[in-house]
């Protein structure tokens, strides 16, 4: 992995380059990682994943933790054999019971070897993958059951416990382009015991997953201190002296507020190395990715865009940063945030426009919002894939217009004036109501 | 008429045809995917056929069919003239008339009632179809043979024994013109469509290849394979080693296990196979019967130890094909 920086703008926000062996063409930061769900996102088949804008589209977020193999310790027996969950959409099912000899286990690290790793395996080969075991959709880290042997995350599938060699172990097996080290994650109310010894255990966890790291991938070393501006000191300069080739920062989006975090992410990025990549979890809304690249991110992964799609809604807020228009207060903005719209209220019945009018991603091109209603109501798989799709190219469009302002020396006024124009909205509804 | 249906080879009463529509090109025998509510997969161009589903068939009267609506709940009547109204306005280039439909497994004075209402339909759907020349109106046999513009065999595919089955549809097809296409509505396994295209019918639609993947179950020559099977677990080898399609070309057994029954992309990448192995089946159904070797491939892999079902002997007998290599008894 190669990684430069290449603009600044005021204050902290940097503009950057990534390389990844895997991939054709080198990827722009700040730049956004798609979710995905053992490999393949969550709904956009691989068929239709090269519709996305390319190269931003080419890295993919992934957590070891889905495919659940024989290595992690099954902590907590909620799961029974015979019971699986279902995830379509929004809806959680029950499986039929069936007799002990199905099951829907990952293949085991020795397997997914023989297939040559995790592109090989999902079939992108071209793509970039970074590995980290918390996923903010579904591998939640737990920090009641977190001890000295292991961190632990919910998972659709119980509650799980994996200890460092275990990590490294499915690590290596897979292959990612770059990686962050096992951490232990505490939410932003732990008490400053806890947190001080979560910061000590990422640390050491830090050195005996470099102690197994794999010829090829880029170890990143992660960073935790909660919401206390010291142990987030503490921790990065612990990383800081390590041999890695980037940095995770992790327990972000785990309670702190949106005033405190500025705070503590710059606790974290003043004591970095500006050379080397900074990538981070939970930071998934606008305004909080804003606050990241302020602080100097340059990667990031939300679970903004699931939320969007599982619940219906499509993007829309725009892109441009001209100066925007006095905007017609229509009657299907009524309840609208101005930023997306919810595909199945009724108004939207017979609407054959697409969702927005010059978006030029797969869904917009070729269905409209009266189709995507009409999905939605008889609940058809189809809804969450085209939604997906749109709401995956509206938010890298997103990123896009950061690195822009981010080039053009201009991004502080971007960041206000985004996060102003929201507010704006927001009174004038106040006031048409 | 807004079709012409060819025939390029025959194999008895089989025949493989070119069946050319105002959107689309195809050759038959011809396996269509369900789209049911509107639904066809994204990446896949089809002409499009239109059929009243009726999921809760409440009253049957000589106006027309009163049913539960599948959004609402509310009592709605379906009129033969609503529904090639709504028919000419989705643009469909195969519509279907609105059937009396009973299942083939009734007896009694209802099959005849069902038969003659269906045919008195027909004609009010003949004369309320304002695009005769871009779609085309296919009537629907029930229990009946008097000609209608172009034929399609129903009732069927509910659950009757495979033997009466394939006496109905060898009997529908006898009785049918030969230059029009015959769609034998609901059908089905694979099997089965071989069965009835030996018989001499052509095309196809069903849910089955959908649904079955839905549950972790993936359509192979050898019959299904099922992916949620604690065997997949470590099976590194695609699904079907001869199939052509994205997901066998890209995707382990392993892999797809771990996916089946938890994540939509399980459905979807099973999906995506299930379809393309009935539509390539359905590519070889026609080139091996213009090739004259039809039946004896397809049987020898999915009974390899010769144990034909005694239905399928029966049909392909009646069919006139000679099936004895495939069979051990």
């Amino acid at each position: 992995m190669k990684f430069a920086v290449k603009a600044l703008s005021s204050g902290k926000a940097r503009a950057g380059v990534v390389h990844l062996g895997s991939c054709p063409s080198s990827i722009e930061t700040p730049c956004l990682l798609l979710s995905t769900r053992k490999g393949l996102p969550i709904f956009i088949s691989p068929d239709l994943l090269s519709s996305l804008p390319s190269p931003d589209s080419n890295l993919l977020q992934f957590s070891p933790l889905h495919l659940e193999g024989a290595s992690s310790t099954l902590v907590s027996s909620g799961r029974e054999v015979s019971k699986r969950c279902v995830n379509i959409g929004q809806e959680a099912r029950w499986g039929d019971t069936t007799p002990n000899f199905d099951s829907s286990e990952g293949p085991s690290p020795k397997t997914i070897s023989s297939i040559g790793g995790l592109h090989q395996m999902v079939g992108l080969h071209e793509y970039g993958f970074a590995a980290v075991a918390r996923d903010s959709i579904q591998c939640l880290p737990e920090c009641g059951s977190t001890n000295k042997t292991g961190a632990s995350f919910e998972t659709p599938c119980g509650r799980r416990l994996i200890k460092p060699v275990e990590y490294m172990e499915m690590i290596t097996s897979m292959k990612p382009n770059l990686w962050a080290t096992l951490a232990d994650e505490v939410p932003a109310w732990a008490n400053n015991k806890r947190n001080k010894t979560s910061v000590d255990r990422t640390v050491k966890w830090l050195d005996e997953c470099i102690a197994r790291s794999p010829a090829g991938g880029a170890v990143f070393g992660s960073i935790v201190g909660g919401s206390n501006i010291e142990e987030r000191k503490r921790c990065a300069q612990e990383v800081a002296v390590r041999n890695v080739s980037g940095y995770w920062i992790g327990g972000f989006g785990l309670g702190e507020s949106m005033e405190e975090r500025p705070s503590l992410l710059n606790a974290v990025t003043d004591n970095l190395p500006k050379d080397w990549p900074r990538m981070i979890c939970g930071l998934g809304l606008p305004e909080e990715v804003l606050q990241g690249v302020a602080a100097g991110v340059d990667l990031f992964d939300s679970a903004y865009i699931y939320h969007l799609t599982i619940g219906g809604f499509a993007l829309t807020f725009p892109l441009d940063r001209t100066e925007k228009i006095d905007y017609n207060y229509q009657l299907s903005d009524q309840g609208s945030d101005r930023t997306k719209i919810n595909l199945r209220a009724t108004v939207y019945r017979k609407d054959a426009t697409p969702i927005v009018e010059d978006c030029c991603c797969y869904t917009c091109q070729n269905h409209t919002k009266a189709y995507i209603n009409h999905l939605l109501n008889v609940h058809e798989m189809l809804a969450q894939i085209l939604l997906e799709i749109h709401n995956t190219h509206h938010y890298l469009g997103f990123f896009r217009s950061i690195r822009e302002a981010i080039k053009e020396g201009c991004f502080e006024q971007f960041q206000k004036k985004f996060v102003q124009s929201r507010r704006e909205h927001l009174a004038a509804d106040v006031v048409s109501v | 008429m807004a079709l012409r249906f060819e025939v390029l080879g025959r194999f008895n009463r089989a025949r493989a045809a070119q069946l050319t529509l105002p959107h689309f090109a195809c050759q038959t025998p011809l396996f269509m995917p369900v789209g049911t509510q509107g639904i066809f997969y994204t990446q896949w161009h089809f002409a499009y056929i239109f059929q009243v589903s009726l999921l809760h068939l409440a009253d049957i009267t000589e106006k027309g069919v009163t049913f539960q609506s599948p959004v609402d709940g509310k009592p709605m009547l379906l009129t033969p003239e609503e529904s090639i109204q709504i028919q000419n306005r989705i643009g469909a280039d195969i519509i279907m008339a609105l059937d009396d439909v009973v299942r083939t497994t009734i007896t009694g004075p209802r099959i005849e009632e069902a038969m003659y209402r269906t045919l008195r339909w027909v004609d009010r759907c003949i004369a309320a179809h304002k695009r005769p020349h871009e779609q085309n109106l296919f009537g629907i046999v029930q229990g009946g043979l008097d000609p209608v513009l172009r034929y399609a065999i129903g009732g069927l595919a509910g659950g009757e024994d495979k033997d009466s089955f394939w006496r109905v549809v060898a009997q529908c097809t006898a009785a049918l013109p030969e230059d029009k296409p015959r769609y034998v509505m609901g059908v089905g396994y694979p099997l089965d469509i071989v069965v009835c295209s030996a018989l001499g019918a052509d095309m196809y639609d069903c849910v089955y290849p959908t649904r079955t993947a839905r549950f972790g179950t993936a359509l192979v020559p050898e019959g299904v394979l099922k992916l949620k099977h604690n065997a997949m677990v470590n099976d590194t080898r695609p699904i079907d080693p001869t199939c052509a399609c994205m997901v066998c070309k890209n995707y382990t057994r392993a892999y797809i296990h771990c996916l089946v029954t938890k994540d939509a992309m399980g459905s979807q990448l099973l999906s995506y196979h299930n379809l393309y192995y009935m539509l390539q089946l359905s590519r070889n159904l026609h080139s091996s019967i213009v090739e004259g070797r039809f039946v004896c491939d397809f049987l020898q892999k999915m009974f390899p130890k010769g144990d034909v079902p005694e239905w399928v002997c029966n049909a392909m007998d009646v069919a006139g094909i000679d099936i004895s290599s495939c069979c051990s008894s």
